[in-house]
């Protein structure tokens, strides 16, 4: 069989771990593979040392069969791969076409020739269905188009071994299911792809074969054919999975939010809440359904107090919280784990222990007379540690080292012990593997059956699907429908995410 | 690996200034000076007798303030380059207060002190209120608001403070600094300022790590977006920011109205105290630990180069471009950083 990549027995070490162990990692030509593992299960670090960025302690790599040795990122492109990093590194400002040919321009007397770059750009797009604008700017173009310009800027080098690092994850369902068909084409045009994933349902839709790395561990290569998620799953994590999250059905209680004819507007003053009525009661799980950008931020944000509500109320256990700084929506019993976890929920520089007390560092005991007691602020961080698995070295440790998994939880951690009255979850589970998904749904579920309303945002079908109690599903800036999950498929519910009516209304059945 | 970072924090200034003495060295050489005379004369000028030590630790006493009130501000996440304006009308506010009345000393030199402070806080509060009102860059501001107190001062000194004089009278004694004891000893104008500069250092370090306002400060320094939605208000923050780094800077200021001068004078253009105090800021890490350190090696560069062309016949300008050389390599500490980690990483 011939390899156009193989890994074999990496071991890379930092100091105090080793992020790779005995890996071996063999990519067949015009394959797609999927590397699957944890977050931190040392998926990037590999990859790091395929693309010369970490120089392995042992080990050897061979391209097309022959050993080479990559020593910086530079050798790895000549060898013809080609790296899709998970965040972009695009300049905002300049053109599509601009951005790919970033450090090999073409010239023509002294100057870059950018009308035959755009020729060439258009070319290359063209034949592996990566439709872009050149001329257009990064700035105006959407993710997934953003994508495709990392994936063009690797096939103007003359990339032929594709490294697509968790690819997915900024997109939204119908993106993806073009990155699908455009990974579909590259193949076709004889080129080979590494998939960094902890999707499981991508991997069986579109991989050939997968390696699983668990801790470090290279676990072993399967066959995706003969294969299943929950194999695949177990493989992963190191134990077996239950992808149903398991829970009783809900009783709810009183109300606890009421939001009636909201009306909230975005940074550039578009109206993007139109009039929303929604409500969640105690003992009850709330998914909001959408596709991004029908207001769902705007109306998180509004209700934590975030953003300016420009007409209509805002009523928690039947007093209006409608005009609340952020600070009187916490006091007044709401917790929020922000959608972006980095911008809002952590302050990445502090100590992770700091962060636990960021909303009440004011109180008792955490300070007294304006004096912080870190002696109590640390009890309390490690006593949430401790209860939701923070993996970290210490409780001094930078927020920025912990892996994303791990962030989540101790946000998770410190919303939920204040014990809100209602428990605002926005894309919980973002980015992160299994295992911790598990773990933050059981979590919510637990809130749930403690009387607790939990408002749900996400954009994964099946986490609203499975976690909910009732669907309320958004469109345009208004709740067009509620339906509950038993009632439903996820075609219906693509369908009213689409805005297309249904004469089945769920508060009616 | 954490502390080897904090090693690598301390290795850096050491290895900083080692390589601008080697430059200043080199640059003596070529222009036929003999180094070993040149430095020698720069540390007896320091710290040969005890009226040199005694004025180099005037030199320091305003730039331990000066420093702190930018490391104050950079932590918060803003530059306050208007330090300089904020040391001029604090100076100007303590004299004015020094000289107006008589009254006891417990009263009338920390009134004075503290007029400063709300002099220099207000001077900082209005870069602070424009940025956090309207989003105006406060570089703009506080370098504007350098001039505005610049000329201000000169104006009020001949216009009001006297009749058409370049300089003030001379504060009264029960608000002045000055000690007859430190001069007994040294000879030198030395003052009980320096203990207020290093009192305000632990205040300054107090106020950041051990108190919830610094914790929000550090805070909206970090991530204004996070520290939002922790419920603090980051706008009012900025404006707390620039006062408290405004009144460090006006202490500044008091450290030479009321110790080293005993007066405030007209002056031709900046005196440099607030914009050293970015780079002893810098130098020190924005800690107040590092600044006291920082000011201290800028007080003793300031104070011994004076010697240089007196005892080593090197001519004043070369004294000039030694000295920036050092702070030079002390500013580009990342270029050692960077090269430091970099043999690390090679040595295994």
């Amino acid at each position: 069989m011939d390899y156009v990549i193989e890994m074999l027995n990496i071991r890379k070490e930092f100091p105090g771990i080793v992020a790779n162990d005995n890996i071996n990692l063999q990519v067949e030509k015009g394959e797609i593979h999927a590397l699957l593992g944890e977050n931190g299960a040392g998926k990037s670090t590999l990859m790091n040392v395929l693309f010369g960025l970490y120089q392995p302690e042992k080990g050897e790599i061979r391209v097309n069969g022959k050993p080479v040795k990559i020593t910086n990122p530079n050798i790895a492109n000549d060898l013809g791969i080609g790296m899709v990093h998970q965040h972009f590194m695009l300049v905002d400002t300049f053109s599509v076409t601009e951005n790919i040919i970033l450090g090999s321009e073409p010239k023509k007397s002294g100057t870059v020739d950018i009308k035959k770059a755009e020729a060439e750009v258009q070319e290359i797009s063209e034949r592996y269905g990566l439709k872009v604008d050149p001329t257009a700017k990064i700035k105006d173009i959407s993710v997934g188009m953003q994508q495709r310009v990392e994936i063009l800027k690797t096939l103007y080098r003359g990339a032929d071994i594709l490294i697509l690092d968790e690819p997915t994850a900024v997109l939204t369902p119908q993106e993806i299911h073009e990155l699908i068909e455009i990974m579909r084409t590259l193949i076709k045009e004889g080129k080979s792809i590494i998939l960094i994933t902890h999707k499981l349902k991508e991997i069986m839709e579109v991989c050939d074969r997968c390696t699983v790395i668990r801790k470090g561990q290279g676990i072993g290569t399967v066959d995706v054919k003969e294969t299943s998620t929950t194999e695949l799953a177990s493989l992963m994590v190191g134990r077996e999975v239950s992808f149903r999250t398991e829970k009783t059905p809900a009783h709810p209680k009183e109300e606890i939010l009421k939001i009636s004819d909201l009306r909230v507007k975005d940074a550039r003053g578009a109206e993007m809440v139109k009039g929303l009525h929604l409500d969640v009661k105690a003992g009850e799980i709330v998914g909001i359904a959408g596709v991004d950008g029908n207001g769902q931020s705007e109306l998180i944000e509004a209700v934590a107090g975030l953003r300016k509500v420009e007409s209509g109320s805002i009523l928690l256990n039947n007093e209006s919280i409608t005009h609340f700084t952020p600070r009187k929506v916490t006091e007044s019993g709401v917790a929020h784990i922000p959608q972006d976890r980095h911008k809002f929920g952590l302050v990445l520089d502090f100590p992770i222990g700091e962060n636990m007390v960021l909303q009440n560092y004011y109180q008792k005991p955490y300070s007294s007379m304006g004096v912080l007691n870190y002696k109590e602020i640390y009890k309390q961080a490690n006593k949430l540690i401790n209860e939701y698995d923070v993996r970290t070295p210490s409780e001094h440790t930078p927020a920025r080292a912990l892996s994303g998994g791990n962030q989540q939880k101790a946000i998770i951690g410190r919303e939920v012990d204040r014990s809100p009255d209602l428990l605002i979850a926005a894309q919980p589970t973002r980015g992160l593997d299994v295992g911790a998904i598990e773990f933050i749904h059981r979590k919510l579920i637990e809130e749930r059956d403690k009387g607790k309303a939990v408002l749900l945002l996400s954009f994964e079908l099946e986490e609203i699907m499975n976690v909910s109690d009732r669907i309320a599903i958004m469109f345009d800036g208004q709740i067009v429908a509620n339906v509950k999950p038993e009632d439903t498929t996820e075609q219906e519910l693509g369908l009213l995410m689409a805005g297309s009516q249904v004469e089945k209304k769920a508060g009616e059945s | 690996m954490l502390r080897d970072q904090r090693f690598i924090n301390v290795l850096i200034p050491i290895i900083s200034v080692i390589l601008g003495l080697l430059a200043g060295a080199i640059i003596m050489l070529s222009f036929g000076y003999n180094p070993v005379e040149g430095y020698g004369a720069l540390y007896e000028g320091a710290f040969g007798n005890s009226y040199f030590m005694g004025e180099t630790f005037v030199k320091v006493t305003p730039l331990i303030l000066s420093g702190i009130a930018v490391a104050f501000a950079f932590r918060t996440g803003l530059f306050n380059i208007g330090v300089e304006g904020q040391v001029f009308v604090g100076w100007l506010a303590s004299v004015w207060v020094g000289i107006s009345f008589e009254s006891p000393m417990i009263i009338h030199l920390p009134l004075a002190i503290l007029s400063a402070g709300v002099a220099g806080a207000l001077w900082g509060f209005v870069p602070g209120f424009l940025k956090a009102k309207f989003g105006v860059h406060e570089v703009i501001v506080s370098i504007m608001m350098n001039y505005i107190a610049l000329y201000t001062c000169n104006a009020i000194i001949r216009n009001v403070l006297t009749d058409r004089l370049d300089s003030t009278d001379r504060v009264a004694d029960t608000a002045s600094l000055s000690s007859q004891m430190f001069y007994n000893w040294t000879g030198s104008r030395l003052h009980w300022g320096a203990i207020i500069a290093l009192a305000l250092a632990f205040v300054m370090w107090f106020i950041l790590e051990k108190t919830t306002k610094g914790y929000e400060l550090r805070s909206v320094g970090f991530n204004q977006n996070a520290s939002n939605y922790a419920g603090m208000n980051v706008n009012r923050n900025i404006v707390y920011s620039f006062l408290i780094s405004g009144s460090f800077a006006g202490i500044a200021g008091a450290m030479q109205g009321l110790g080293t001068y005993g007066n405030m004078f007209v002056q031709s253009s900046f005196t440099n105290i607030g914009f050293d105090g970015i780079a002893v800021a810098l130098l020190g890490g924005n800690t107040a630990l590092g600044s006291v350190f920082g000011a201290f090696l800028f007080g003793t560069l300031k104070n011994g180069a004076g010697s240089m062309p007196l005892v080593a016949n090197i001519p004043k300008e070369l004294v000039d471009i030694i000295v920036a050389l050092i702070i030079f390599f002390v500013a580009s500490g990342y270029i050692i950083r960077w090269a430091l980690t970099r043999f690390k990483r090679e040595g295994k």
